[in-house]
């Protein structure tokens, strides 16, 4: 065989190995959820910083809403942190913070030094709720629409792409059609 | 509406390098040679456009519109001036758009600076060069746009990542692209070679200075990021064997086997396949670095903006650049084995010896960067492959690679013998062991290796500093030609780096320690002692800044002020080590996390790091011998047809 053919087999295999490493990528980013077009699980949880207070599914009924599972301890929330920031300064969707699996003084610390970009936070301290979501890493993050059934799930740090390219067009499309 | 203007300019700029890519091409098929003339004007116009382009994204930055979606999300209205220009290159968008810049730049050049060049040549090189730029011009345009908008615009920017508003970032990016982007050329001369069906030494000759150059780029712009995250990354590393460090290492590694390969096909016409390979591989890899970098493939600590859709995109670039060429190598390769025979003892033996090394470094960083992903697409889990393969491996390449050096530079071409070669280099042999040999006495505690390493560095540059002198006792003249001063310079840097990458890696003393106020802690010959923090208010950040006296002895040496600084606008927090840098030590002291309510216990960082800065100065010489290299007159004198090959005893220098 042609020596010279030597250097162009090796980069096809290599291409080879690159493609399959592409659709690996893809995969991790892409997990299909169950819930999606389920309605969102039942919860009726205390609201964090203001003792008494609780806040369930029904309340929230009727507006479209964001659920973000977080926890002081998490690396990659304070990674993502900054887009959930600016995802409020939008206005645009309400942002439910669900604290899961965390002390809620590390939790209130943690809202203070970074900024506290949700519109209400509640406490998952068992984290029983977020089974019931089939968390199981943090953060993750599911848009609910205005009848109670999730639309889109996002697992892992939350993105610029993920919100405009997925979050805000679906608020919208759930604005204008109801 | 300017922003727009901006884009308008890049989508001018791509049709521009359609027709740099075709009608030169097609000229020189036909023999057109007003075609062929083409290929100055448009890559003069690419040029131009992208700056414009460019141009109009910095000043984007600079009046803080954030109605364009890529400023608001990496800039801020607090930002200091300086790092606005920076912030232009920041994130996944705007890199692309320097990178594409930098080749256009690289192609103008090529076009102004090669009117020596035979016609049909020149034209075929500045059209390849026009294809590469039409591919990444589409990847900007439809993968990754910087100029779009956000509507409704946004109030405040979500600020520059704080980790890259820094000096060393500024600088870093481009002088790095310079290197990759500058292997584009070397690519498009071995491609023109190529296709012309012209595999002489001509070409060699001809690609010589711009690989210089390009390898010069990347040499610098390596040390710098090297340096950067030494000193930003807050824990005292120089280099961490990340998958994005190993990107722009291969095309390195590669990229000096190149210019010793081209050496001895320029001279003695040997090793033209060999030549042609690296070439083309040089800037292969240089997009596979890209590929890895932006697809999300690797997971790494630059992870910035990665994204699979657009790792389709660079894949398919990649495919379509390395496949061709090499698919044009395995057809137009010359079958013959071209050049003179050369023994055993011959300066093109040692030069193979260089060659080898260098190819085989590079296929064990290509191989520890993707057999993560290799294990991963075989379904047996996620692993990583870090330093100590790496480390390990690089140590045993090096051996060969050291020893073999100052041989290789006193050998003749073609053939030698083994007992002049021992006579001229027992003496710089003998210096080497005896300074190695006297440094292990004087710090016993680096051990066997590192002292092997230190006499390695040694014979490096004693070996080059000899051959200097033994020109001139031979010549009676004062009068050393540039190339040797340029290959003595590299050669000497590369020593110099060797004995601080050993000293270094053995002397370091680090400690994490709880301290407060007026807590000391003594380390080698010097005391730190805390004298505690207070607040600094920056431009856009606060900060606790710690103050410490270093003593050495009763003498106050110097005073630190390592800062913990958070940025407002991100929430990040930011390590500001703070160092004393020495000829032979640097003192570094970073702060880490409070460890008490009211701030007076401090986590923090010390470390002591003998002859850290000889690696990169080592890196300056390398860097600046590439470019005297370069800069010799022969590349500038009229570029004749092939001339008789040295012959004789003439040494002929690399």
């Amino acid at each position: 065989m042609n020596s010279r053919l030597f250097p162009l087999l090796g980069f096809l295999l290599l291409v080879g190995l690159l493609v399959v490493g592409l659709k690996i990528a893809d995969r991790k980013t892409n997990l299909p959820s169950p819930l999606i077009d389920k309605p969102v699980p039942a919860f009726d949880l205390p609201v964090l910083a203001s003792p008494g207070e609780r806040m369930s599914k029904e309340s929230l009924l009727g507006k479209p809403y964001l659920v973000n599972f977080w926890g002081s301890w998490c690396v990659t929330c304070r990674a993502e942190h900054p887009v959930v920031t600016e995802l409020a300064r939008l206005n645009a969707v309400y942002i439910v913070g669900m604290n899961f699996r965390d002390e809620s003084t590390d939790a209130i610390a943690w809202l203070k030094r970074w900024g506290n970009p949700y519109d209400v936070s509640l406490i998952d301290f068992d984290g029983r709720v977020s089974i019931d979501f089939g968390v199981y890493a943090a953060p993750e993050t599911f848009l609910v629409d205005p009848s109670g059934t999730i639309v889109f799930k996002h697992l892992g740090q939350l993105t610029w792409e993920v919100v405009q390219n997925e979050i805000l067009p679906r608020v919208a499309n759930m604005e204008s059609g109801s | 509406m300017t922003v727009e203007l901006g884009q308008i300019s890049l989508m001018a700029a791509l049709l521009t390098a359609l027709v740099l890519g075709l009608v030169p091409m097609i000229g020189t098929y036909t023999g057109n040679r007003r075609f062929m003339a083409v290929s100055t004007t448009a890559a003069l116009i690419q040029c131009l456009l992208l700056m414009i382009s460019f141009g109009i994204l910095t000043a984007a930055f600079v009046v803080q519109d954030f109605s364009v979606e890529y400023v608001a999300r990496n800039s801020n209205s607090l930002l200091p001036m300086h790092y606005r220009f920076s912030a232009v290159w920041s994130a996944h968008e705007g890199s692309l758009l320097l990178w594409e810049l930098i080749l256009a730049v690289w192609i103008a050049a090529v076009a102004l600076f090669s009117k020596r060049l035979p016609e049909v040549f020149r034209a075929r090189v500045l059209a390849v060069l026009g294809w590469i730029s039409v591919g990444f011009l589409l990847f900007i345009l439809l993968t990754s746009n910087p100029f779009g908008r956000l509507i409704p615009s946004a109030v405040e920017g979500l600020d520059l990542n704080p980790l890259l508003q820094d000096f060393g970032l500024i600088i870093h990016p481009p002088l790095l692209y310079m290197g990759y982007v500058g292997f584009s050329v070397a690519f498009a001369f071995a491609v023109a070679a190529l296709l012309g069906g012209e595999v002489n030494r001509d070409w060699v000759r001809w690609s010589r200075p711009w690989t210089l150059i390009a390898w010069a780029f990347l040499t610098i712009g390596i040390a710098l990021g090297s340096w950067w995250a030494y000193y930003e990354l807050g824990w005292g590393g120089y280099w961490f064997w990340d998958p994005v460090e190993n990107a722009s290492f291969m095309p390195w590694l590669v990229g000096t086997a190149l210019i010793h390969s081209q050496a001895v096909t320029e001279k003695r016409g040997a090793f033209g396949n060999w030549t042609l390979l690296l070439a083309l591989s040089a800037f292969s890899l240089s997009l596979l670095g890209t590929f890895l970098v932006r697809s999300g493939v690797l997971t790494s600590v630059h992870a910035f903006a990665s994204d699979p859709t657009r790792g389709i995109f660079i894949l398919a670039y990649l495919g379509i650049v390395v496949g061709s060429s090499l698919t044009l190598y395995a057809i137009r390769a010359p079958k013959m084995i071209q050049g003179g025979g050369f023994a055993g003892t011959s300066r093109e033996t040692f030069l193979l010896i260089n060659n080898l090394v260098f190819a085989v470094m590079a296929a064990m960083v290509l191989t520890g960067t993707l057999y993560p992903l290799l294990i991963d697409a075989m379904g047996a889990g996620k692993i990583s492959v870090g330093p100590p393969y790496f480390g390990l491996l690089f140590t045993w390449l090096l051996v060969p690679m050291v020893l073999a050096l100052p041989i290789g530079i006193f050998t003749r071409w073609q053939k030698d013998t083994g007992s002049r070669l021992a006579g001229m280099l027992r003496w710089p042999m003998a210096m080497a062991l005896v300074f190695g040999a006297g440094v292990w006495i004087m710090e016993p505690e680096i051990g066997f290796v590192s002292a092997a390493g230190v006499t390695g560095g040694a014979w490096v540059i004693f070996g080059s500093i000899f051959y200097v002198g033994h020109l001139l006792s031979r010549k009676n003249s004062l009068k050393i030609p540039g190339s040797v001063l340029a290959m003595t310079l590299a050669h000497v840097g590369l020593g110099v780096f060797l004995i601080g990458l050993s000293l270094v890696s053995t002397l370091s003393t680090e400690k994490h320690l709880r301290m407060e106020a007026g807590d000391k802690y003594q380390m080698v010959d010097y005391t730190f002692e805390f004298l505690g923090t207070k607040i600094v208010q920056g431009p856009n950040y606060t900060a606790d800044e710690g103050e410490f006296v270093v003593y050495k002895g009763d003498k106050e040496v110097t005073r630190l002020y390592p800062q913990k600084r958070e940025y407002a606008q991100r929430g990040n927090t930011m390590t500001e080590a703070a160092i004393d840098p020495g000829f032979t030590r640097d003192l570094y002291v970073s702060l880490g996390e409070p460890l008490d309510q009211n701030g007076r216990a401090w986590a923090v960082r010390v470390y002591h790091k003998p002859f850290i800065r000889w690696i990169w100065l080592g890196s300056i010489f390398m860097m600046l011998g590439g470019i005297l290299a370069a800069a010799n007159k022969r590349y500038r004198r009229k570029m004749p047809a092939t001339k008789p090959v040295n012959t004789g005893t003439k040494e002929v220098t690399a």
